[in-house]
């Protein structure tokens, strides 16, 4: 144990893999510091497993059908969260949503991350007009209001959890795009850059192999910080209707589901809504405490 | 010339992200799956009757005629008639904009209230559990569902304990007692001297108002909090202290005399997500805002009147961020520097 230690602390780490393994474990010593990200961690860790779980926690049948004369039914040893107005159970969906909410944020980190870091670092590194333009570019999609402009393009699309990711995808690049031409900026000027060019690495190689790596981090807390914005956004094009649509277990279309019995059976809507609350509350925590942990500049 | 520099460069932002907008409502406007003219001459037309309306309606020009042609009209406040209210989208956008810059105002006045006082005290305490409080207290607004909070929030403080308004602007009793000159039901009822309206419309903003202002007081407290932390290392802060001043003082009079510039930036930019944020808010409250004009034309397929609104709530946004970076580079000295 003591060995493993000094060996991860080692000053002048023998191999790529130990320098490699050493600051992960640095950068998680600095983590496990903070309770409150370790409580957002714990959070996270949570939805992965009951997303991955699903099936085994509760039965697929329970999500879908239908059982008319257990409707409404509080909470209970048989229905730990109740039964929603067509009598399904709220804790298999709750559990079966799960895997909605990990899918659209991974979508959305899937398009995000790559398009504005591609933007970001082909502006950043190639510099001039480019560089001019792709900034005024995403200036003015940065200036644009997120959610009003997410709504406009669902209707335009056609109400449907594609469009949703598309449109929050589609308005959530441009500090991706920022932050990594911020980095490129810096990393251009690096020795190793200079040596790179001199050994004839064309540019597109240059920004794959040398700049790409080292925006990385940054380009992942930013993507752990606006989790919960998407979830958020996500789940309230859900309650107005435009997101994924009803029977799917969409946690903020559960919650418009139980508004017209909010007064006298208030789990339909509230359960599904602790849930959103949770799951973002805990990528602030995580998305916070690796901001302070990596990245010292920005706290 | 120092300070036409960045009023030129301003203008020049604004009318290019403008015209940006402008270029993706277009376009919006375009993929939508119905067809406009279809629309307006019924599926049994005859393809005389249906390519005349194109033509009528303009269709068949080129794109970037047709993207001019709307330029025209919106810059003239033409947003075209909207299919739901059978009125003109702009008489409509005019009617529900008051109750959403009310709305959103008491909640930043809300807002600011409470979360700049909140990040100065987490800032001071910086690393102590006033400090963790705050920050707890912010996340959790920060995080909670919008829409979900003003369901929870109607269930407990207007059906079980009953004191707040329910949903709406007043209660239908008092209903259009007031002649509305500002739009502002609040002024209104005042300029009328009308004290029980007045109260009625208190109740019944309270809810939303505060449900939106705990998402920028959170922001809000969080950015005072790393202002305030950033001041209170300068020399002139200890300067102060060793000349004897009391820490009450520093703080409210050297401090936050330099936190303000950028503050107000921060301020004039949460006003911006609030007027964005009232949209589900104006959902649940069954707020006659802008909000919910947007989102029940949505519903009837009414493009125009979509379009529209997304138009007025982009302007607004896109002139309160760059007026706020403005500000900040016209009245921070050290923004010249930059």
């Amino acid at each position: 144990m003591n060995n493993a230690r000094s060996w991860l602390l080692a000053d002048q780490p023998a191999s790529p893999l130990q320098a490699r393994m050493g600051r992960f474990y640095t950068s998680w010593l600095a983590l496990s510091a903070n309770p409150l990200a370790l409580i957002g961690l714990a959070i996270v860790v949570l939805l992965l497993l009951s997303a991955l779980l699903a099936p085994w926690i509760a039965p697929r049948d329970a999500v879908y059908v239908q059982n008319l004369d257990g409707r409404l039914q509080p909470p209970s040893l048989l229905h730990w969260f109740g039964t929603d107005e067509l009598g399904r159970d709220l804790f298999a969906r709750v559990v079966h949503g799960s895997r909605i909410t990990l899918m659209i944020v991974a979508l959305v980190a899937i398009i995000v991350g790559p398009l504005g870091l591609i933007i970001g670092m082909v502006a950043g590194y190639v510099g001039g007009w480019t560089d001019r333009i792709l900034m005024r570019l995403t200036d003015i999609f940065l200036a644009f209001p997120r959610l009003v402009l997410a709504l406009a393009f669902v209707a335009a699309l056609r109400p449907g959890i594609e469009s949703a990711i598309l449109a929050i995808a589609i308005t959530s690049w441009p500090p991706y795009a920022r932050l990594a031409r911020a980095e490129t900026l810096m990393i251009r000027r690096s020795d190793f850059i200079a040596a790179a060019i001199a050994q004839g690495a064309s540019a597109p190689r240059i920004i794959r192999r040398y700049v790409m790596p080292l925006c990385m981090p940054s380009v992942v807390i930013r993507l752990t910080l606006d989790m919960a914005g998407i979830i958020l956004t996500a789940a309230g094009l859900g309650f107005l209707g435009l997101g994924a649509q009803p029977p799917s277990p969409e946690w903020g279309a559960m919650v418009a589901a139980g508004r017209g019995y909010v007064l006298d059976q208030w789990w339909v809507s509230t359960i599904p809504g602790i849930a959103i609350l949770l799951v973002s509350l805990g990528f602030n925590l995580l998305g916070d405490g690796l901001r302070d942990a990596l990245d010292p500049r920005q706290s | 010339m120092r300070l036409l520099r960045p009023i030129l460069a301003f203008l020049a932002s604004i009318i290019l992200t403008l015209l940006g907008l402008l270029a993706v409502t277009f376009v919006i406007g375009r993929v939508i799956p119905i067809d406009p003219v279809l629309a307006v001459v019924g599926d049994r037309a005859s393809p005389q009757t249906y390519a005349a309306a194109r033509a009528a309606m303009g269709f068949d020009l080129p794109l970037y005629q047709q993207f001019l042609i709307y330029l025209k009209n919106v810059l003239s406040g033409n947003f075209g008639q909207s299919t739901l209210t059978g009125r003109p989208v702009l008489e409509d956008i005019k009617a529900f904009f008051p109750a959403t810059i009310e709305l959103s105002s008491v909640a930043i006045v809300v807002g600011v209230g409470l979360g700049v006082p909140l990040g100065v005290l987490a800032g001071v305490r910086s690393g102590r559990w006033p400090d963790h409080l705050v920050r707890l207290f912010g996340l959790v607004g920060y995080s909670a569902p919008v829409f979900w909070l003003g369901l929870v929030g109607l269930l407990i403080f207007y059906a079980k304990l009953d004191w707040v308004g329910g949903p709406g602007r007043l209660d239908i009793y008092y209903d259009g007692l007031i002649e509305p000159r500002t739009g502002l039901l609040l002024l209104d009822s005042l300029l009328a001297g009308d004290t029980e309206v007045f109260w009625n419309a208190v109740s019944h903003i309270v809810l939303p108002a505060s449900i939106l202002a705990w998402y920028s007081m959170a922001y809000l407290s969080r950015m005072t909090r790393s202002f305030v932390m950033a001041e209170m290392k300068q020399e002139y802060v200890m300067t102060a202290r060793i000349k004897g001043m009391s820490e009450c003082r520093v703080i409210w009079r050297h401090v936050m005399g330099n936190v303000a510039v950028p503050l107000v930036t921060v301020v004039a930019l949460s006003y911006g997500g609030l007027l964005e944020g009232s949209i589900l808010t104006e959902t649940v409250f069954a707020w006659p805002g802008l909000g919910r004009y947007i989102t029940e034309s949505l519903f009837n397929a009414d493009m125009n009147a979509v379009l529209g609104g997304t138009i007025v709530v982009g302007v607004c946004y896109i002139l309160l961020n760059l007026l706020s970076d403005l500000v900040y580079r016209l009245l921070d000295p050290r923004a010249h520097a930059a």
